[in-house]
């Protein structure tokens, strides 16, 4: 199993060197130009002189080398800098926004925490949602209980979250008056009224997010359970004697979750993605919001760094369920 | 000695496709899912035929004044007061413009694209899946490319690279056409993975049957040994991913759309309607909710066409 983990880590390192050129690439063959929005009476002399202040000047590769240099050595001694007080990184140069002339990872790390409550929050709920409704829709197959659920999971499948989360607007904000429509990130929690306050506002977008995740997830669990209902293992335990609780919650239950929980793992990094449309919709500043405003504003590096943070979730996450999977289940072995 | 009775069948020998519809006609969501889609299908194709208003016209002068801001008929039961008009079912919007008729003309382009894109991934997922199923040399590096594309931050990717080409296609194709083959080929290029594995898996496994190693021993040709063979038996396994296919395919250009990265804004689709009307919403919801209800009952009914499919296709299921 270690072997196995340590040769997965080693290829994930080719993997993500190859997302970044062709992030890189991709950014490299855009017709775009990032004077375009400069006048034209500046003059051609000094708008050369900032393309090159912008990094422009050099030829492709050189950039690309550039930027992974910067990415994967200048940036974790910044933060090694951060939390230790050394200073390793004294007068390193780092990847700088284009927009706001300040270095991107700092801009990265204020918005993180916004985009990683709401999401997390959803994905807890979710999940705390979505194994019991799957649970007892495999315990009870065919049953109205079933059918309301693969109805619900169609639904939470097919309603498109920038639908999902204009219609609650519409019927909760605007019509009921319940909840704030706009996520105010300036919210601290100090008391009781503003953790109701936090709370209120959070409710919606984590619903939104939620629902889409449970669809999903309580499918797998659903048929992971009807997977394993029918087993020998099942009949010995109930034949035992075993009440029938014990029976599908004990022994069931712990061997459905096997599948279920790689597939919580590699659900993560895709919640991040549709994050973006739902931070839209709900004014939440967080990263979904800072690629948009980085593309409108055609700021390469911080639409670079963003895009190749999103890749590393991915792979990141597929390593960790492929190893959970292993740990969880001993008949599989990857030798 | 008795004689020997040759079991005479009591019913006609019935063709596979008849025994598939028997399926899936017992499965009654997927029965209504694609009689709806149908309908969707025929409102948006022959509607804008059929229906007397215009889905660009703008009304100029007097007209303008009169005719913006309609609400829909249906509204008068709680509202008998509000702007209405029966000329115009789903009212108009801030420039006058028929809803019904923009929703018509939206879901064309939406159901298109859907389509179009469906097409592609399906082309090229089945084209990679067939090579590295049946060469065993190309195998490896044809899934290690389906990996590297599953790995990719698809979303991102697609919104940038939507922003970043849009200005030259314009330029050479004409502003509508040049984002609808963009948005085309973005969502083609990055679905086509799991129809390759899922094809991939197949061949792998019909390769070693005995059909395919009669067929290889009278000498076939690789070509001919893959269309007439191979491909009719991954038949099922592509249909129902190309229902799927459509689902993800219209989201994502709805998403696109709502994003602001889609088509330009005198070009309707549902997505763009609906990012048009949410700045609105507190006014008139209902210019929100209809695009919104058009794109979730689509995808929903072909959701549950496909789900009806894979178990009409299954012949483990089939006849249970």
């Amino acid at each position: 199993m270690l072997t196995f983990t340590v040769r997965r880590l080693i290829l994930a390192v080719p993997t993500l060197l190859f997302i970044s050129l062709v992030i890189f690439l991709l950014l490299e063959l855009a017709p775009g130009d990032p004077m375009a929005q400069v006048p034209l009476t500046v003059p051609p002399e000094v708008k050369e002189k900032m393309r090159e202040a912008l990094g422009l000047g050099e030829p492709a590769h050189i950039r690309f080398w550039k930027w992974l240099v910067q990415f994967f050595w200048i940036e974790p001694q910044v933060l090694i800098d951060h939390y230790f007080g050394t200073s390793f990184s004294q007068g390193d140069l780092r990847v700088i926004s284009w927009q706001t002339r300040s270095p991107v990872m700092d801009i990265v790390i204020q918005r993180l925490p916004q985009t990683l409550t709401v999401v997390g929050t959803a994905y807890v709920v979710a999940i705390l949602i979505a194994l019991p409704i799957g649970i007892y829709s495999a315990y009870r197959q065919y049953s109205w209980f079933d059918q309301l659920g693969t109805f619900v999971s169609m639904v939470g499948f097919s309603v498109p979250p920038f639908f999902s989360g204009v219609l609650v607007i519409v019927i909760f904000s605007v019509q009921l008056g319940w909840f704030p429509s706009i996520y105010d990130t300036t919210h601290v929690v100090t008391d009781w009224d503003s953790f109701v306050f936090q709370l209120k506002q959070m409710i919606m977008p984590v619903m939104v997010l939620a629902l889409q995740i449970t669809a999903q997830l309580s499918r797998f669990m659903r048929a992971s359970m009807l997977d394993n209902l029918n087993q020998d293992y099942v009949r010995t335990a109930r034949a035992k004697g075993l009440s029938e609780y014990i029976v599908v919650m004990v022994h069931v239950l712990r061997n459905s979750m096997i599948p279920v929980i790689t597939v919580i793992a590699l659900g993560i990094p895709s919640i991040f993605g549709g994050a973006i449309i739902t931070e839209q919709v709900f004014k939440v500043n967080g990263i979904g919001q800072l690629l948009i405003g980085a593309i409108e504003a055609n700021d390469l590096p911080m639409v670079q760094t963003l895009t190749f943070i999103f890749a590393v979730l991915i792979v990141t996450f597929n390593l960790i369920a492929d190893v959970l999977y292993g740990i969880l289940d001993p008949r599989i072995r990857y030798d | 000695m008795t004689e020997l009775h040759t079991p005479t069948p009591t019913a006609p020998p019935r063709s596979q496709w008849l025994e598939i519809w028997t399926q899936f006609k017992s499965h009654s969501g997927a029965l209504i899912g694609g009689l709806l889609f149908v309908l969707i299908l025929l409102i948006v194709v022959v509607g804008p035929f059929v229906y007397w208003n215009d889905a660009t016209v703008v009304p100029t002068g007097r007209d303008f004044i009169k005719l913006r801001d309609m609400r829909p008929i249906y509204h008068g039961l709680w509202d008998p007061g509000a702007k209405m008009n029966w000329a115009y079912p789903l009212g108009t919007d801030n420039l006058g413009r028929d809803t019904l008729a923009r929703l018509m003309f939206g879901g064309r382009v939406s159901i298109a694209v859907g389509l179009a894109a469906m097409i592609l991934a399906l082309f090229l997922g089945t084209f990679i899946g067939v090579i590295a199923g049946y060469y065993k040399r190309l195998d490896g590096l044809l899934m290690r490319l389906t990996d590297l594309f599953l790995a990719l931050p698809l979303l991102p990717m697609i919104l940038v690279a939507a922003v970043l080409f849009r200005e030259s296609l314009s330029k050479s194709i004409g502003p509508e056409g040049g984002v609808f083959v963009l948005i085309v080929c973005l969502i083609g290029i990055t679905s086509w993975m799991p129809t390759a594995r899922i094809v991939r898996g197949d061949v792998l496994a019909l390769k070693e049957r005995e059909f395919v190693v009669a067929a290889q021993s009278i000498g076939t040709r690789n070509s001919k040994l893959v269309l007439r063979h191979i491909l009719p038996n991954v038949l099922s396994p592509i249909m129902v991913s190309a229902t799927l296919g459509i689902a993800t395919a219209i989201i994502t250009e709805s998403s696109l759309s709502f994003l602001g990265f889609g088509f330009p804004p005198d070009f309707p689709t549902w997505g763009r309607l609906l990012n048009d009307a949410v700045d609105r919403m507190t006014l008139y919801p209902e210019r929100v909710i209809w695009p919104g209800l058009m794109i979730s009952l689509s995808v929903l009914c072909v959701n549950y066409l496909g789900d009806g499919l894979r178990d009409a296709l299954d012949p483990r299921i089939r006849g249970r």
